[in-house]
C-alpha cells in the first residue's frame, strides 16, 4: 500500500435513502468513508442498520439518493469486500471443522469440484487467513463446540480471504463477554490498520468502540448522520439517539464511558 | 415378494452365495438399481441432512406416492408419475420457502394436498392394492431391465449436476448469507437442489418405498455426519453405508421370506444408534478425564 491510497474514497453516500416496499427506514444519509478508516455503526434495533450494509453489498437498491462503493454503483458478489452477517447460533451437532467454513471463502463460488492439487492450495489459502486472526488452533474443531468468541473469529477469518479492501462486519460483538469482545475489537483493530482495510462495524453498545472507532454512523429520527466520536459521545445526542437519557462519564486519563445503553438494549 | 428361490441355501463363502443369487435376472436387477441408488442417496442425502431437509425429502417421498398412483391410474410406468409428481413439489417447495427457516410450514401444506391426491388416486384405481403396497414399501425385487436403465440415467444425472454444483451447495447450505453476498443465487441453488432430491427420491422409492426413504436418504448421511469433519469424507462414508445396507439387505433377504427393505431400514438404524452410543460414552469419558468436577 502506497501513502496515497490511505487517502482512497471506498464509500460514497449522497442523500441516499433506504427503506422496503417504498417505504423509508432512514434518510438523507451523507457520508464518505476512506481506506483504512474503521467506522461504528451505532443504534438501537430496526433503524436499519443491517440495511445499511445490504445497500453496500448491492443485495438491496437505495430509495433516492446515489451510492458508490469503490466509485461505482454497488454490485453483488463484489471480491474486494468481506462480509460477516449477523448469525443465529450454530447448531451444535454441526460436525464440519472451521478451516472448511474458512475454506469457502476461497472457493465457494466456483463450478465443480476441487481436484487434488488445488484442494491442498484452497486449504492453505484458508489456514493463512485463520492465522491472521490467530485461529489456528480452531481449525481442525467442529463449528458446532466453538464459543460465540471462536466463531466470530472464523467467519472474520473466512471474509478476509482474498484480501478485501472493505470489511462489513454484522454484530460481530453480540453475546461476548467483555474479555472476549476486547479481544475481538483489538483484532479487528489490527486488521484495519495493518493492512489499510475499511471496516464497518455494526454494534448495539458505543463503548468498545470508543478506543477505536474513526468515525461513527447513527440515526436520529430516521436521518442518517455521520459524526466523529469526540461529535456524537455527547449526552445530548446519545439521549436522542436511542430515545433515553444517557450520560457519559470521563475520567482522570482521558477515557470515556457511556451509561444507559446497556439499560435500553434490555428493554427493548 | 421375498421368496425362497435360493437352491443350494446359505453358505460361508459369499462369492458362492453371490453367484446362486445371480443366476436370477431379477436379483441381478435388484443389486444394479440397489448400488445406483444407494450412490446418489449416499450423496444427496449428505446434502439433505446438511441443509435440514428430511422433512422435505419425507414429503416428496409421500408426493411421489401419489404420483405413483396417478400414473397407474391412467397406464403409465409408475416412475414417470414419480418423477413428474416430485419434481412439481420439489420446486414449489422451493420457491415458497426460500429460506431455510420459513420452509417447515411449506413442506407441510404441499405434503398434505399430495397425500390427499394420493389417496384418490388408489381409490380410483380398480386393480390391487399391491399396487400400492409395493409403492408404500418398495419392490426392488420386481425391478425390470428397463427399469434399472432408467434408474441408472436419472441417477448420472444426479451425480453430475451435484458435481457441478458442489461447492455452492455446500456454500449455500453452511453459510446462506454469505453465499448470497458472494453473488450465489439462493433461490436457484435451491430449486436445483429441490429437483435433483426429487430425482433421487423417485429412484429411491422403487428400493425401500415411500414410507422408508429415510433409511436410505436421511440415515446413512445422519451416520457420516457424526463420523467425518470434511464434506467430502461425510460424503464417501455416507455413500459407503448406503451401500453396505442395501447390499447386506438384498443378500439376506435372498435366503429369509422377509422384505428386503425391512432388513435395510433395520440394519441403517441399529448403525445409526451405535455410533450415537459410542459417541455419547466417549463424551462421557473425556468429560471425565477433562473436569471430574463438573456434574
Amino acid at each position: 500500500m502506497t501513502a496515497s491510497t490511505t487517502s482512497k474514497v471506498i464509500i460514497s453516500a449522497q442523500d441516499v435513502s433506504a427503506g422496503y416496499g417504498g417505504k423509508a427506514v432512514w434518510q438523507h444519509a451523507t457520508f464518505t468513508i476512506n481506506a483504512g478508516e474503521l467506522v461504528g455503526v451505532l443504534g438501537p434495533n430496526g433503524v436499519g442498520k443491517s440495511t445499511l450494509l445490504r445497500l453496500i453489498l448491492g443485495l438491496n437498491k437505495p430509495l433516492a439518493g446515489t451510492l458508490e462503493v469503490f466509485g461505482a454503483a454497488p454490485r453483488r458478489g463484489n471480491p474486494r469486500i468481506g462480509f460477516v452477517p449477523q448469525r443465529r447460533p450454530i447448531d451444535a451437532e454441526m460436525n464440519i471443522e472451521a478451516l472448511e467454513l474458512v475454506r469457502l471463502g476461497v472457493n465457494g463460488i466456483k463450478w465443480g469440484m476441487s481436484i487434488m492439487g488445488s484442494l491442498r492450495a484452497e486449504r492453505a489459502e484458508a489456514m493463512a487467513a485463520l492465522r491472521q486472526v490467530d485461529g489456528e488452533m480452531l481449525a481442525y474443531r467442529p463449528l458446532g463446540e466453538l464459543s460465540g468468541g471462536e466463531l466470530q473469529r472464523v467467519f472474520l477469518a473466512q471474509a478476509l480471504v482474498g484480501n478485501p479492501e472493505l470489511l462489513l462486519l454484522d454484530e460481530p460483538l453480540a453475546n461476548l463477554d467483555i474479555r472476549r469482545e476486547r479481544e475481538l475489537i483489538q483484532l479487528i483493530y489490527d486488521v484495519a490498520r495493518t493492512r489499510n482495510v475499511a471496516i464497518l462495524l455494526i454494534a448495539h453498545d458505543l463503548n468498545p468502540l470508543l478506543p477505536v472507532a474513526d468515525k461513527i454512523i447513527y440515526t436520529v429520527n430516521g436521518k442518517m448522520t455521520m459524526g466523529s466520536v469526540d461529535q456524537i459521545v455527547t449526552a445530548k445526542t446519545l439521549s436522542a439517539l436511542y430515545g433515553a437519557p444517557i450520560e457519559v462519564l470521563h475520567d482522570s486519563q482521558g477515557r470515556i464511558a457511556v451509561l444507559g445503553i446497556e439499560e435500553v438494549m434490555h428493554h427493548d | 415378494m421375498t421368496n425362497m428361490l435360493a437352491t443350494g441355501g446359505f453358505s460361508i463363502n459369499v462369492f458362492t452365495d453371490l453367484a446362486g443369487m445371480w443366476q436370477y435376472a431379477f436379483m441381478q436387477h435388484a443389486f444394479e438399481a440397489g448400488t445406483i441408488v444407494a450412490i446418489v442417496s449416499g450423496v444427496v442425502g449428505y446434502f439433505v441432512v446438511l441443509r435440514r431437509l428430511s422433512f422435505a425429502a419425507h414429503a416428496l417421498s409421500h408426493t411421489g406416492f401419489a404420483g405413483a398412483a396417478a400414473a397407474i391410474l391412467l397406464g403409465l410406468n409408475p416412475l414417470i408419475g414419480l418423477l413428474a409428481f416430485t419434481g412439481g413439489s420439489g420446486l414449489t417447495i422451493a420457491v415458497l420457502g426460500r429460506r431455510t427457516a420459513a420452509r417447515d410450514v411449506q413442506v407441510g401444506t404441499v405434503l398434505a394436498f399430495m397425500l390427499g391426491l394420493g389417496v384418490l388416486f388408489i381409490s380410483l384405481y380398480k386393480g390391487y392394492a399391491t399396487e400400492a403396497y409395493s409403492l408404500l414399501f418398495g419392490e426392488i425385487l420386481g425391478i425390470s431391465s428397463g427399469d434399472v436403465y432408467v434408474t441408472l440415467l436419472a441417477g448420472v444425472v444426479t451425480l453430475a449436476a451435484v458435481a457441478l454444483l458442489y461447492r455452492r451447495l455446500l456454500f449455500t447450505s453452511l453459510d446462506e448469507d454469505v453465499a448470497e453476498a458472494k453473488g450465489v443465487s439462493i433461490l436457484g441453488t435451491g430449486i436445483t437442489f429441490m429437483l435433483l432430491l426429487a430425482l433421487a427420491t423417485s429412484i429411491a422409492v422403487q428400493v425401500v418405498g415411500v414410507l422408508l426413504i429415510f433409511a436410505l436418504l436421511v440415515t446413512p448421511a445422519a451416520v457420516a455426519e457424526r463420523l467425518t469433519r470434511r464434506p467430502a469424507e461425510g460424503m464417501a462414508v455416507s455413500v459407503l453405508v448406503a451401500l453396505m445396507v442395501t447390499w447386506s439387505g438384498l443378500f439376506i433377504a435372498y435366503y429369509l421370506p422377509y422384505p428386503v427393505s425391512f432388513f435395510i431400514t433395520s440394519m441403517v438404524f441399529m448403525l445409526y444408534i451405535l455410533v450415537r452410543g459410542v459417541q455419547a460414552w466417549r463424551a462421557r469419558q473425556s468429560n471425565r478425564t477433562v473436569a471430574p468436577t463438573q456434574s
